[in-house]
């Protein structure tokens, strides 16, 4: 069953149509990346998911119920989780205060502070908690962020470009986050540039181009793929 | 769940991450403070007090306005309007009721439920509108300014509600003070020495109240809609109820400033509304830091005592050292003065400095 599916939708800006007629899905439990050249239509696809744009048509189910016109922090509240590209991360508060924000809606008392102190453990964050989080680095801050994105308990997690700006071993050590959550049962959606990282946790990959579903299949599949090579591979590997 | 709601707990609320101060050094300065300010009156003449309420009445818009913009982040130049619209509703209501029965009080808090309702409708267009940032100021100046100009055209006889007259640019005047019912003559209170004491106990648990507010689940969000509303957003809050929320709150206490300003001087006019009102809180905010409700209670006291000292030598004279403070304030020391300087003694200050111009 997919945990998440967009049936025929749809965006335009102005004579733009950036989203078109897409038909996807995320099956619970994978580890589904989309992919494709610059100006392919995933932001926006992206946005759309998480609400932030409102579909010019067609539909957005989650965990079987349509979600279309459901407002941002709802369609959280249901089991999405986001992690942006830039960090979105409280920069003038200590780094255990930006778990605390996330994790207050379900926990309380020590239980919270347990729950903080298991999540500063897992993001190798322990001796940074008292820190501020904008004096963390990038790659700390990449990971407080997947950090709160997680302390949710989400179903879905949605990353866009989880490990930009990561170096070589930060990008591979959030690969290994992000598989070690999905053995948990979480579905994972990545928007991704490395393909090095996509081949590291990616069961299935989507191509978007021009606002459409171009091609879908594992990586070895889309590599293999020349028109895909054509359009996006071929481009980046110039 | 019990121990969340119980009193013990949020007395716990006093101290943590958003209130600067803690521990037995702060807590025992802030004792020595309120007894030095219960003991002034054993020592000044009864008038001088009654005057000084004035410095009292204007905190809890200060107040207010820390909450909306220094923890919420949003610039609202609203607070003389709710300040005036409770101070009308005040003379309204009590030249209508009289003073009996304890119905000034009655009033107090019908007037600042009504500013608090007036907030309420103006922020949920505001924010459920996803108007923020520098729009969100115009328009609640603009609501200032525009509640200046009706009130100041209401000179006519038909401008009455009940046997209370507007009054136009001239004000309103002739409502009651405050009067507390009691068994063989009502206690008025008049500018003196009665008055103080109320206004000061008023104050001190609108601070506290505010302290626990702030590190509450409630201030957490808040703070993280400053920081970053669409991450805020993002973990699953509707951060529009939050600002809203904060908003109502702090133009309440605009609301209480405005009724205790027309219960102590028995008169309220249009200027109370009018562009240089409008600005004057943001300086006392700004200027003693408006990320955090001791500084900013303390910045709005120095600088309406230095305000009142220069206004001996002409008021608009003060108005531009006002103007020129706030922009010092805003070039030399963003975060207010209070941390600024302590900056230069405490480490914590120091790093709380660095990571407000993060």
């Amino acid at each position: 069953m997919a945990i998440l599916e967009t049936r025929k939708l749809d965006k335009w800006f102005g004579g733009l149509h950036v989203t078109d007629a897409v038909d996807f899905a995320v099956e619970t439990g994978e580890i589904h990346c989309l992919i494709g050249p610059n100006g392919a239509g995933k932001s926006t696809f992206f946005r759309l998911v998480l609400g932030e744009h409102a579909p010019s048509g067609g539909q957005i189910f989650y965990d079987g119920r349509d979600i279309t016109k459901a407002k941002p922090f709802e369609r959280i509240r249901r089991g999405i989780s986001v992690k942006f590209q830039v960090p979105g991360i409280f920069q003038a508060l200590k780094v255990r205060q930006n778990l605390q924000i996330a994790l207050q809606h379900h926990l309380e008392g020590s239980s919270l502070n347990e729950e903080i102190d298991r999540l500063l453990e897992f993001l190798k964050l322990k001796d940074a908690e008292s820190q501020l989080a904008g004096s963390l680095s990038h790659g700390q801050k990449q990971w407080l962020e997947i950090g709160m994105a997680i302390a949710l308990k989400p179903k879905l997690l949605l990353l866009d470009e989880p490990t930009a700006g990561m170096t070589p071993d930060e990008t591979f050590a959030t690969g290994e986050m992000v598989q070690a959550l999905n053995a948990q049962g979480v579905s994972v959606l990545a928007v991704e540039h490395d393909m090095a990282f996509v081949r590291q946790i990616a069961q299935k990959v989507t191509v978007l181009h021009f606002g459409k579903v171009f091609a879908q299949g594992t990586i070895d599949e889309i590599v293999a793929d020349e028109r895909v090579a054509a359009i996006y591979l071929g481009e980046v590997h110039a | 769940m019990a121990l969340r709601n119980s009193p013990i707990a949020a007395l716990r609320l006093l101290e943590g991450p958003q209130t600067l101060g803690k521990g037995p050094g702060f807590w025992g300065g802030f004792t020595t403070i309120v007894a030095l300010a219960c003991l002034y009156p054993l020592f000044a003449d009864g008038y001088d007090v009654g005057n000084n309420v004035y410095f009292f009445n204007w905190t809890f818009m200060a107040l207010g306005l820390s909450l909306i913009w220094g923890y919420g982040g949003a610039l609202s130049f609203g607070q003389t309007a709710f300040f005036g619209v409770a101070g009308y509703a005040y003379g309204v209501l009590t030249i209508n009721l009289g003073d009996a029965y304890g119905l000034t009080f009655v009033s107090l808090i019908a007037a600042v439920g009504l500013s608090a309702l007036f907030a309420g409708v103006l922020g949920y267009f505001l924010f459920f509108g996803r108007i923020s940032g520098v729009f969100l100021g115009i328009v609640t100046l603009s609501v200032t300014l525009v509640l200046e100009r009706f009130m100041s055209q209401t000179a006519g006889p038909e401008w009455a509600i009940g046997s209370a007259r507007l009054n136009g640019f001239n004000g309103m005047g002739g409502m009651p003070s405050l009067t507390i019912p009691w068994p063989g003559g009502d206690i008025v209170l008049f500018p003196d020495v009665a008055l103080y004491y109320l206004t000061l106990a008023m104050l001190v648990v609108v601070y506290l109240a505010l302290r626990i507010l702030v590190n509450s689940r409630f201030g957490n969000v808040l703070v993280a809609i400053r920081e970053n509303p669409q991450r805020a957003e993002m973990l699953g809050y509707d951060i529009r109820r939050y600002q809203l929320g904060a908003f109502v709150i702090g133009s309440g206490l605009a609301g209480l400033s405005g009724v205790l300003y027309t219960a102590w001087g028995n008169y309220i006019t249009p200027s109370s509304m009018g562009m240089s009102a409008a600005a004057l809180p943001v300086v006392w905010v700004a200027v003693g830091g408006r990320s955090d409700l001791t500084t900013t209670l303390f910045g709005t006291l120095l600088v309406l005592a230095g305000f009142q000292y220069l206004t001996i030598y002409g008021s608009q004279y003060a108005l531009v050292v006002m103007g020129v403070l706030l922009v010092v304030t805003i070039l030399a020391a963003p975060s207010g003065i209070f941390i600024t300087v302590g900056s230069l003694f405490s480490k914590g200050l120091r790093r709380r400095l660095k990571r407000e111009s993060v």
